[in-house]
Order: structure tokens, then sequence, then C-alpha cells
């Protein structure tokens, strides 16, 4: 009876091996949300995927905002055995569809759930590049947010900035109370996130457009860019002297915490906020750079379907991608995430106020044209000039270059990147 | 050569011949492919315009006048020229202090000797955030002595562009210098007592005593030290990601650092490349005199 | 524990002495600096964290991180902890260890006592070897792995460490085995050894200090690998490092700094421990002739 028992567990346990391993329904997923809420969300669409019996491996490789897993993407394709689906960001996307006929085709998956009628023209420039769908695009992050301390400004009599002066105005009045006015982390993407909102602020959307998206030589070495890293500049002198190097996540603790007023972040920042019970509207604000409103800098985390060879691997992928856009999985997996859904017809129940106002943002500015790639998170141009990019606004940012030459810089440094 | 011998040629004298050899092969095989073919993959990719992944059309020195027309490039190499001098003198000063010392009888030596070694056995991965956090002026070393009392305690070096790379040099010592020091006890202990205590019956002092015959003995140990600091100095790679990403701005970007973001987050595989055959050829610049010397000796 | 029986030719003076305490002892606070940090910052609750003194000690300790790290912490969406990653690096490190070390004796063996015409020169280029910066060597190996049929395996990230440890551990064997009489060896030849025989019975009987010396080398540099461990493996080949550093490398979430550094030590354990239980035999196995050159 025993050795029955032992037989059958041993031939159970084989089977469930050569299952796990042969299983053709399988999607192997590579991603970076690998720890805390954000991977835990994911976790959501497996759940689902698995109702489906279809099987995940999960491939996390998180640093860097996702550098080292489009390394370890890269030798995975080498090696002839590119996973099911990457999590990838606006050029990287791009940049894939270049090497030729390694992406997957979702048209099937799109048009039977009409992504082209609920997803914004702007992300679909990502997921849908050459007219076929190839990837599926599962939030929407935006860029251009301030989170402020509710108690701070109270107590300093702010009233929430409306226009740029005002916002300066403010930071002025926090920094004269001795506290720290912007708390900021000295790390090049950092800084860039910044500098998507100096841009718009100072040269509005259509500047944004020609200068950071079309790259126009002219529009880069600018009056209006010269005013953009002026506006840095007037930034630079309200962050505290240890900024370099620090984590966002402790600039955003600083405001939790009541040390500084300010911090200019997109709104994954919000989670930090939420986990320590802080409440949207009564302890902190949530508010569009002010000089940037109507205008969302957007970066969208996408579902990137590599090819697959066997017709089961290919089902199984479409699935995944059916179940990624489904509004139930947008909207449960970015309540957690603290981003909004890519779809624009999911419901705001269940949302934060915050997001509540980025969904309704975020239609809006798809509607009337001014949703923008956000330059910061590699949304608006490719990575060769975003990298360029990050090298002169940090430089500027670190007192190497005047605006004057700042201005010029960039425009030598993306003509060199090209 | 000292080992070879000339016996009588029966099959088992000619099957022992080739054993060592055939032995050697699979090891040999795959350095040849693993290490040499790379490199020479490396030095054509060089030539090529790769951006994302390798590509095959010669552009001839393209990538490498890029290369040098870059600034940070030059960064880097001035910084890989500051860091491993200083790390690699001051870790040979810590490790032969600390060893000198240490070979004095020391009550505790066995307490000692893993704290100073374990450093060797973490990576930065496990260690950066709190080297981070400890350098970082705000939260670290300066805002603990300010905490303690003592208010006019400086330490912001991470936070300026200049000082930034020093406290790299002040990290990678921490890692190394013990296993120096245990290089150099090793030396030491290696060193014949009677000798010494004959010097010291001439009436040589200890300082001289050092300095004219302990020293001198160490020679291997200061040359495999140097090997060793030099390769890790050149490799340095997850220091720099952990303390500082590179920054302030870009400087404290090392060679290791520059070709990996040209390689792999920049999409410039062709100046990626072109980076790594100019370290190689550094690499090798140290390296084959310290072999020739290394090999010459044991004639 | 010094110097053998023979008492010790350098005399020092009561001063003298002092002085040298001192700076040992500062020294030795200097080391575990870092390390205190982790440690009294693993059993703090969060908020003594980010609210507190970094080198305060905890108010109200606690094991949670630890056990969240071990044991339930979210690595990718599993929260899994760091458990299962552990025996990935066993699995990968015990092998490529094991078989790097006894190649690296071999080769050392044949190096110094079956020398050949050409033999030094290969020596040159093996040493050259241990100097090649990994990033370069990541999408041909890829492509190799690829090849061969064990990208994202287990015996692919085995074979990728001991083709890269070769060179280090050949290094070893051969300056040890440099040191160790040829006129040895060569009687034994004159008895009729073999080439094997003479190495199990001769060579291998002596080795185990640098064998000890190599070992740990060879498995430090092995567990704290990251870059092959996040380019070449799979998910039931993921190692230690990587999962840890999925842990505390989360780009956009919200961190728990406590249980990152708990994890920090989990993972760093193994390598501790090699340090702390080898670490008497390291210098004694330097000393058998490692360094000499």
């Amino acid at each position: 009876m025993r050795l029955k028992l032992k037989l059958a567990t041993t031939a159970a346990m084989a089977l469930g091996l050569t299952a796990s391993v042969a299983m053709a329904e399988d999607v192997e997923v590579l991603h970076w949300w690998t720890a805390g809420g954000e991977a835990a969300a994911l976790n959501v669409l497996k759940e689902d995927l698995a109702g489906k019996d279809i099987g995940w491996n999960d491939m996390p490789v998180a640093g860097g905002g996702g550098e080292a897993a489009m390394t370890a993407l890269r030798a995975r394709v080498t090696s002839g055995n590119p996973p099911t689906a990457v999590q990838m960001l606006g050029f990287d996307i791009l940049d894939w569809v270049e090497q030729g006929d390694v992406l997957a085709d979702l048209n099937e998956a799109a048009t039977a759930e009409n992504w082209d009628a609920v997803i914004p023209a702007a992300i679909q420039k990502f997921s849908k590049p050459n007219g076929n769908w190839i990837a599926a695009p599962v939030n929407v992050h935006s860029t251009n947010w301030v989170w402020a301390n509710k108690a701070v400004l109270d107590e300093l009599g702010i009233a929430q900035p409306t226009n740029w002066d005002e916002f300066i105005a403010a930071l002025q009045t926090v920094k004269d109370a001795g506290k720290v006015a912007l708390a900021h982390g000295g790390q090049p993407w950092q800084e860039a996130t910044i500098f998507d909102s100096a841009v718009l602020a100072s040269g509005g959307p259509e500047f944004y457009q020609k200068s950071m998206i079309d790259l126009d030589p002219e529009a880069l070495n600018s009056p209006e860019m010269v005013a953009a890293f002026d506006k840095m500049g007037q930034l630079r002198g309200f962050v505290d002297d240890n900024f370099s190097g620090r984590d966002w996540n402790l600039a955003s603790a600083m405001v939790i915490n009541g040390e500084a007023a300010f911090q200019i972040m997109g709104d994954w920042a919000k989670g930090e906020f939420l986990r320590a019970e802080k409440v949207p509207g009564t302890d902190f604000l949530c508010f569009r750079v002010p000089g940037t409103e109507g205008v969302v800098t957007f970066n969208s985390d996408q579902f990137v379907m590599f090819k697959q060879d066997s017709p089961e691997a290919q089902a199984a992928q479409i699935e995944m991608a059916k179940a990624a856009e489904s509004p139930a999985f947008q909207a449960a997996f970015n309540q957690v995430k603290g981003s909004v859904p890519a779809r624009t017809d999911v419901s705001d129940e269940g949302f934060d106020d915050c997001a509540k106002q980025g969904m309704k943002d975020l239609a809006a500015a798809a509607e009337g044209g001014t949703l923008l790639g956000s330059m910061g998170h590699g949304h608006a141009n490719p990575a060769a000039v975003k990298n360029a990019m990050y090298d002169v606004i940090t430089a500027h940012f670190n007192g190497e270059y005047d605006s004057a030459t700042a201005a010029e810089e960039l425009a030598n440094a993306v003509e060199g990147a090209m | 050569m000292a080992g070879s011998t000339r016996a009588p040629q029966d099959m088992r004298t000619t099957l022992q011949n080739w054993l060592p050899k055939l032995v050697l092969s699979p090891s040999l095989a795959a350095m040849l492919v693993f290490v040499y073919g790379f490199i020479v993959y490396t030095i054509y990719l060089s030539f090529t315009d790769s951006k994302m992944l390798p590509s095959y059309d010669l552009v001839g020195f393209e990538n490498y006048a890029r290369l040098f027309g870059l600034s940070a490039w030059t960064t880097a190499l001035i910084n890989l020229a500051i860091f491993a001098s200083l790390y690699i003198v001051i870790c040979i000063a810590i490790g032969l202090l600390l060893a000198i010392f240490l070979d004095q009888k020391i009550r505790g030596e066995g307490m000692l000797r893993p704290i100073y070694l374990y450093p060797m056995a973490l990576s930065f991965i496990v260690t950066g955030t709190a080297w981070k956090w400890l350098l970082d002026p705000g939260i670290g070393l300066e805002n603990t002595m300010h905490l303690w009392g003592w208010e006019s305690f400086k330490f912001g070096w991470i936070k300026d562009r200049d000082y930034a790379i020093y406290t790299l040099v002040i990290a990678a010592v921490w890692q190394s210098s013990g296993f120096v020091m245990a290089m150099f006890l090793a030396g030491l202990r290696g060193i014949d007592n009677e000798m010494l205590k004959a010097a010291q019956i001439d009436g040589a002092s200890n300082w001289n005593l050092y300095r004219r015959i302990v020293i001198p003995l160490l020679r291997p140990a200061f040359l495999s030290a140097f090997v060793i600091l030099a390769h890790l100095a050149i490799k340095s790679y997850d220091l720099v990601i952990a303390l500082t990403g590179g920054g302030p701005g870009r400087a404290t970007e090392l060679p290791a650092t520059f070709m990996y973001s040209y390689t792999f987050t920049r999409n410039q595989m062709g100046v990626g490349a072109a980076s790594a055959v100019i370290m190689l050829m550094g690499i090798a610049a140290i390296m084959v005199p310290y072999v020739y010397a290394e090999l010459k000796e044991q004639k | 524990m010094s110097g053998g029986a023979q008492d010790q030719a350098v005399r020092t003076g009561r001063i003298t002495r002092t002085f040298i305490y001192v700076v040992l002892i500062f020294f030795a606070l200097f080391y575990l600096l870092p390390f205190f940090i982790m440690l009294i910052n693993s059993i703090k609750p969060l908020p003594e964290i980010t609210g507190g003194n970094m080198m305060s000690l905890p108010n109200e300790p606690t094991v949670e991180p630890w056990i969240s790290a071990w044991g339930s912490a979210q690595i990718g969406v599993e929260a899994t902890g760091l458990k299962p990653y552990f025996m990935n690096s066993i699995l990968m490190v015990v092998p490529a260890v094991a078989i790097s070390t006894i190649l690296g004796a071999m080769n050392g063996y044949i190096l110094t006592k079956w020398k050949f015409r050409g033999s030094d020169i290969l020596f040159g280029l093996m040493l050259f070897s241990c100097f090649i910066p990994f990033q370069i060597v990541l999408i041909p190996m890829a492509r190799v792995l690829g090849t061969i049929g064990l990208a994202g395996t287990t015996s692919g990230l085995i074979l990728v460490h001991v083709v890269y440890g070769i060179g280090f551990s050949t290094l070893y064997f051969r300056n040890y085995y440099a040191a160790f009489p040829t006129e040895l060896v060569r009687a034994a030849m004159m008895d009729g050894a073999g080439f094997f025989r003479i190495f199990w019975r001769i060579m291998l009987p002596v080795s185990g200090p640098i064998a000890v010396v190599c070992i740990i080398w060879q498995f430090t540099n092995i567990w704290n690998d990251f870059l092959f461990g996040a380019s070449f493996a799979d998910l039931d080949s993921m190692p230690m490092t990587v999962a840890l550093n999925n842990l505390v490398n989360s780009s956009t979430g919200v961190k728990a700094y406590n249980v990152d550094f708990a994890g920090a030590i989990l993972a760093a354990l193994p390598t501790l421990l090699v340090y702390i239980v080898a670490g008497r035999y390291f210098v004694r196995g330097l000393m058998a002739g490692s360094v000499k050159g």
C-alpha cells in the first residue's frame, strides 16, 4: 500500500515535472516588476491565465529601470530562446521592431477586442508601429505630477499654485521657512523627469513635440530651450545639498515626513504616500506641474510579444495579450500600481482621487492631441538620443553648463547621437 | 625545461607524452573559443555599425573616432587612472601595515583576521545600499557625527563631482585590503625567523629590519597583490553602479561602466566594442610584462 | 598561531604594542561598519529607518524582515522570498567550483611537471584570460549557449563559470606546484608511475592548502556573480544574487529597506561562512605557495 502510494506520488511528480517543462501552453514573461506591490499586481494576470490553463513562467530581472532586463533580453534573443512576452518601454519597442522578424502579430486579438478604438493614438505609436499590433499596453504613467505635503502648505499658508511663477513663489516661501522646498534625487532619469515639465512649461506642447519628439535642431537650441534650462536652474535652487544620488523613494519620504514640501515625480510616487497611510486631498496633494496643465507626458509599460514557433505557444500568447487588455485586469493592476489603464474606457470606480484625475486628464489629452511621450522615460526619442540628453541635463543641473551653453550642447549631443 | 624527460620510445611512453597534452586540451579549447575567440569577435564588432544587436557591415575606424570624441570616455580613462593607482597603492599599504602588525604575536589574531577578510566575501550588490547610506551626508556618517555632537564634521565627497571618485576608492579599499593583508601575512610567515634574528644580532633596528630584509623578501607577494588588484580595478563595475551609478553627472564613470552603457543601454554596440578593445589593449600593456617576468623567473 | 614555535625576532615595547592594538582595532571597526549598518537596520521596523538615525540601535527589534526576506517577500510574481533561489545557487556553485578546481589542479600539474614546448606560452595565455571583462562576452556567449542548447539552464551557467574560472585556478595551482620539488616527480617516473598515478599519489596529497585558497576564491566569485546569472538563467536556474537584486531594485515600487538588508545578509551568508570557517586555512594556503612567484 505504502509502496503504491509512493509510486503514485513519484509518477505524479514526474508528470508534473514534464508538464511544467513541456507544456506548450505556458507563457514566459520577462519583466522588472520584481518587488512589493507591483509584482503582486502582476499576479492578477498570472491567476487570470491560470484560469485558462495557461502556465506562467516568471522571468524577473530588476535593475536600472529595466536596463538589466533589456540586457537579459538581448542575450535571450541571441541564444534563440526569446521569452513569450517582455515588459518594455517606448522606443525600446521600436528598436526591436527594426530588428526584423522577431516580434509576434497580435492583430487577431486586437481586432477581436477593438483595441484601435480604446487605446490612445499616442500609445498606438509604440504598440502598433507598422500597422500591426505587436504589443499589449498595460498601463499609462504620467510624469508631470507634483506631490505636495498638505500640512506643510497649510502651515505656511500656501495655496495650490496654478502657474509656474506661483509655483516658484511657493517654493521660495517654503525655503524661507527653513524647510526643503523641492525633494529631489540627483539621478539622471529623475532630472530628466523634471526636464519634461520644464520644457512644457516654457514652450507648451507644440514646442515639446518639436524639440523632444521631432528633434528639430532649431527648437533644441532656441530661446524657449534656454528658458527651459533656466527653469531647471530655478528648481535647482530649491533642492537641498544632499540630493545627488538619492533614490526617489527617499525623496518621497521627505515629503511624506514633512521635511520637504514638493516633489516632481511620476504617479508611481503615489504608492509611497498610500503605503504611509496618507490620504489624497487631506494629507497630500497631487496636481499637474504648474504650467503644464492640459498636457500629459506619459510612459506606458507594454508587453511586447516575441514570435513563438509552436501554434500552442502562439495561442497562449494571444490569450495573454487579451487578458492583459481586459478592462478587469487593467483596473485591478493599475489600482495597485498607481498608474492608470491604457484603455480609456475603463470605469474609474475603485480608483483613488489622484488616479481618477489622471484618468480624466489622459482621456482629455488623448482627445486633444496633447498626450505626449515622456523624454525622461524613453517615450519621446530613441535610447541613444535620450541618454545624450540625460548627459546634458544632468551636467547643467550639476552646474557644469549655463543655460545657453546647455541648449547648444543639447542640440550638439542629439546630432551626435543620431 | 625542468620536467620533461626523454625515455625509451615504447608505446607506453608515447602515451605518457601525449596524455598531459590531452588532459590540457579541453581547457585550452575552451579558452581559445571563449576568451580569444570572443576577443577577436569584439574586435570585429568594433569595426561594424552594430547598434542594438551585432551587425556585420564594416565602417572602418568610425567607432574609434567617435569614442575618442566623447568627453565621457576621456573622463572614464582619467577616472580609471586615478582610481586604479590609489586603490592599488592604498590597498598594498594598508595590507602590509596590518600584516606586519598582526604578525607581532597579537592576542586575538584569530578574531581580527576574519574581520579583515570578510569584505572580500561580499559583493557590492549586497553591501551597496549600506555604503550609499554611509557615505550620504544627509543620513550617513556626517549626519551621525552631527547627532553625536561633532557639528563641524564634513564628509560629503560622494555628492561632489571632484571628490566622488575617492569615495569609490574608499569602498574598494574596504573590500580588498584585508585580502591583501592575508597575502602579505602569508609571505611574512614564510620568512625564516633565524635570518631575522641574525640580522638583529648585527644591530639592525626594527625599522631597518623590515625595510632592508623583510620587505624585499616579500617581492612575490607584492607582485601577486598587484596583479589581483589591477584585475579587480579594471573590472570594477558593481562598485560604481551600487555607489554612484556613475554620478554626480557622469563624474565617476569608469571604462567598464562606459562599455556596458554604450553596448547595452545606449544601443551603440559598435562604440561599446571599440571601448572594450581599448580596455583590452590597456590590460595587455600591463599584463604582458608581468606574465613575461613571471615566466622568465621560473627558469 | 604565529611563526611556528620559534620566538619572534622582532621585539616591541609597550608603547609600540599599544599603538599597534589601536591601529588594528581601528581597522577592525572600519571593516565592520557597513555590515553593522546592514545588521541593525535589518531588525528595525520600517518607520524607524525612514524616520530615524541610520546608526542608532533599534528601539523595537523585530525579526519580521528576516522572515519576510527568506520566505514571503515578493520576488517577481511569486511571493516566495529568497528561499527557492538559494538552492539554485548551490546547484550552480558546487559543480562549477569542483570542476574548475579539478581542471586547475590538472593544468597546474601539467604546466609545471610535464612541460612541453610552448607550455609556458599557453600558461601566459591562460593568465591573460583572467582579465577579460565579462561584459564583452555576453552576446557571443549567448549565441554559443543557444547553439549548444544550454541557454537558460544551470548546466549552461556552470559551463560559463568554469570557463572563466580556469584561468585563476590554473594560476593558483601552477604557482603552488612550481615550488614542489620536481625531483620527487622524476623519481616516481623512474619507478614507472604514470601521469595520473603521480598526480593522485604525489601531488594531490600535498594540495590541500592551495585547494582551499582556490575553492574560496572560486566559490566567492561564482556565488557573487550577477551579470551571467541575469543574462543566462531561467526561472528554474536563477541564482540568489539575481533574486536579491530583484528584491532590492524594484524601480518604481515602494522600498522596504529592512527587508532589503535582511535579504542581502541572507544572500551573503554562504560566502561569509566560507570565509570565516576556512579563513584560517586561507592564510595557511597562501603561505604554502601561492604568493611565491
